[in-house]
C-alpha cells in the first residue's frame, strides 16, 4: 500500500489549496532526505542494517544514499572519528550544500565513546555542528530510524529564513566554518 | 646442522666489543649493544643472511636512569630461519641512533613510528616526521609522562572515578 504524508495544515476551497512556503518546503525536504553515510566501524555495519531489507530506511524517503557530498542533504557520522580523520569530516561537511543536518551515530562520533586516548576525537562536535546524537554502542537500527525521523521534524519545522540568520552564521562560526553573505 | 645464532654473533663480537648475548625464556635470542655500534652489527648481520627486519620500535622505561628509552630491532635469516632481537639503550638526553633505512627500505616508516611515539631521533633518515598522529600534536604519546585519556574530554571529571 502506498502512504501518502499528510497535507500541511491549510485553506482548502474548491480547486484550490493555499498554505505557507515554510511548510511545503519542508515537507518535501523532510521526506526526501538524500543521507551521505560517513561510516568507519561497527556503527556503519548498524547503518547498513538500517538500510537493509528489513529495517528499510526508504520507508521515509531516505531510500537514496548520496555519495557525492555535494547532492545530500544529511550527514550520517557513524563510527570513530580519530583526530586525524577530523579535517576530512569538515572537509565533507563543507562541501555539502545548505540546507544540511548532522545526524551523529553512536558513542564514538558523539563523545569518543570508549576510546578515551590521544588519538580519537572526543565527539564530532568538537569539529562540526551536529542536529541529532544516537546514543547507543552501537545503537539498533530502530534507534537509527528514530534519530533521522527526528532530523526530519527539524527538517519540517525549519524556517526558510533560518540559514540566512546571524545565530546560524555565528554559530558555524564558531567552528570556523566560512560562510557566505548572499 | 645449521649455524646457530650464537655462531652468527661470535663471527662478530671480534669488531663489535658491546654486544651482550642471552637467551629469554621463550628460546629467543636477545642482544644489547651499544648506540654507536648498533649499524655496523646490523649491516654484519645482513651481509650473514639476516635479510628481513621484522620489527622496530622503542619502549620507555623512565625508572631506568641513564637508560630511559630502547630502540628495539628484530632480525630474521629466512634461510636457516633464525631470528635475533637487539636493543639499543638510550638516555632521555640523549635520542639518537643511526637509521637504518640504507640497510632496510622497510625500516623507513617503523623509524618513522618510533620517532611519532617515542621521539627517538634517527640520523640520516630521509625523511623524519610524524607518520601516524597529527601533525601538530606537540607530544609523544607512548611517553609515560603523558596520561593515556585525552585531556580535551570535557565530561571525564575524576571525582566520576573515585580519583
Amino acid at each position: 500500500m502506498v502512504k501518502i504524508v499528510d497535507a500541511p495544515e491549510g485553506y482548502q476551497g474548491q480547486g484550490f489549496f493555499a498554505t505557507s512556503f515554510d511548510k511545503v518546503i519542508g515537507l518535501a525536504r523532510a521526506n526526501s532526505l538524500w543521507p551521505l553515510p560517513f561510516a568507519t566501524s561497527c556503527c556503519g555495519i548498524e547503518f547498513m542494517a538500517t538500510m537493509g531489507a528489513t529495517y528499510d530506511l526508504a520507508r521515509f524517503g531516505s531510500e537514496r544514499m548520496s555519495f557525492s557530498p555535494r547532492q545530500s542533504d544529511l550527514l550520517i557520522v557513524a563510527g570513530t572519528i580519530s583526530k586525524k580523520l577530523g579535517p576530512v569530516l569538515k572537509q565533507v561537511y563543507d562541501q555539502m550544500a545548505e540546507p544540511k543536518w548532522v545526524l551523529s551515530v553512536g558513542a564514538c562520533a558523539s563523545s569518543g565513546g570508549i576510546f578515551d586516548t590521544y588519538s580519537v576525537l572526543q565527539g564530532i562536535d568538537h569539529v562540526i555542528p551536529v542536529d541529532v546524537y544516537v546514543p547507543g554502542c552501537p545503537p539498533r537500527p530502530e534507534q537509527i530510524i528514530e534519530g533521522v525521523l527526528k532530523i526530519q521534524e527539524l527538517a519540517k519545522n525549519e524556517s526558510l529564513r533560518r540559514r540566512d540568520s546571524p545565530e546560524y552564521k555565528k554559530m558555524l562560526e564558531s567552528y570556523n566554518i566560512e560562510t557566505i553573505d548572499k | 646442522m645449521s649455524k646457530t645464532v650464537e655462531a652468527y654473533i661470535e663471527e662478530i663480537s671480534k669488531d663489535f666489543l658491546s654486544i651482550e648475548l642471552s637467551v629469554d625464556n621463550y628460546g629467543m635470542h636477545n642482544a644489547f649493544i651499544t648506540k654507536d655500534e648498533i649499524y655496523g652489527v646490523i649491516e654484519k648481520l645482513k651481509e650473514a643472511g639476516f635479510n628481513f627486519l621484522t620489527d622496530l620500535t622503542g619502549s620507555h622505561y623512565p625508572e631506568n636512569e641513564g637508560q630511559e628509552f630502547q630502540v628495539v630491532y628484530h632480525l630474521h635469516h629466512f634461510y636457516n630461519n633464525l631470528r635475533i632481537r637487539l636493543k639499543v639503550n638510550l638516555s632521555k638526553d640523549d635520542l639518537e641512533v643511526p637509521s637504518v633505512t640504507d640497510l632496510y627500505a622497510g625500516a623507513n616508516w617503523m623509524e618513522r613510528e618510533t620517532f611519532d611515539f617515542y621521539g627517538i631521533q634517527f640520523s640520516n633518515h630521509p625523511n623524519l616526521n610524524r607518520i601516524l598522529n597529527v601533525d601538530d600534536m606537540d607530544y609523544h604519546p607512548m611517553r609515560k609522562e603523558f596520561a593515556l585519556e585525552d585531556e580535551t574530554r570535557e565530561d571525564k571529571e575524576d571525582k566520576y572515578f573515585g580519583r
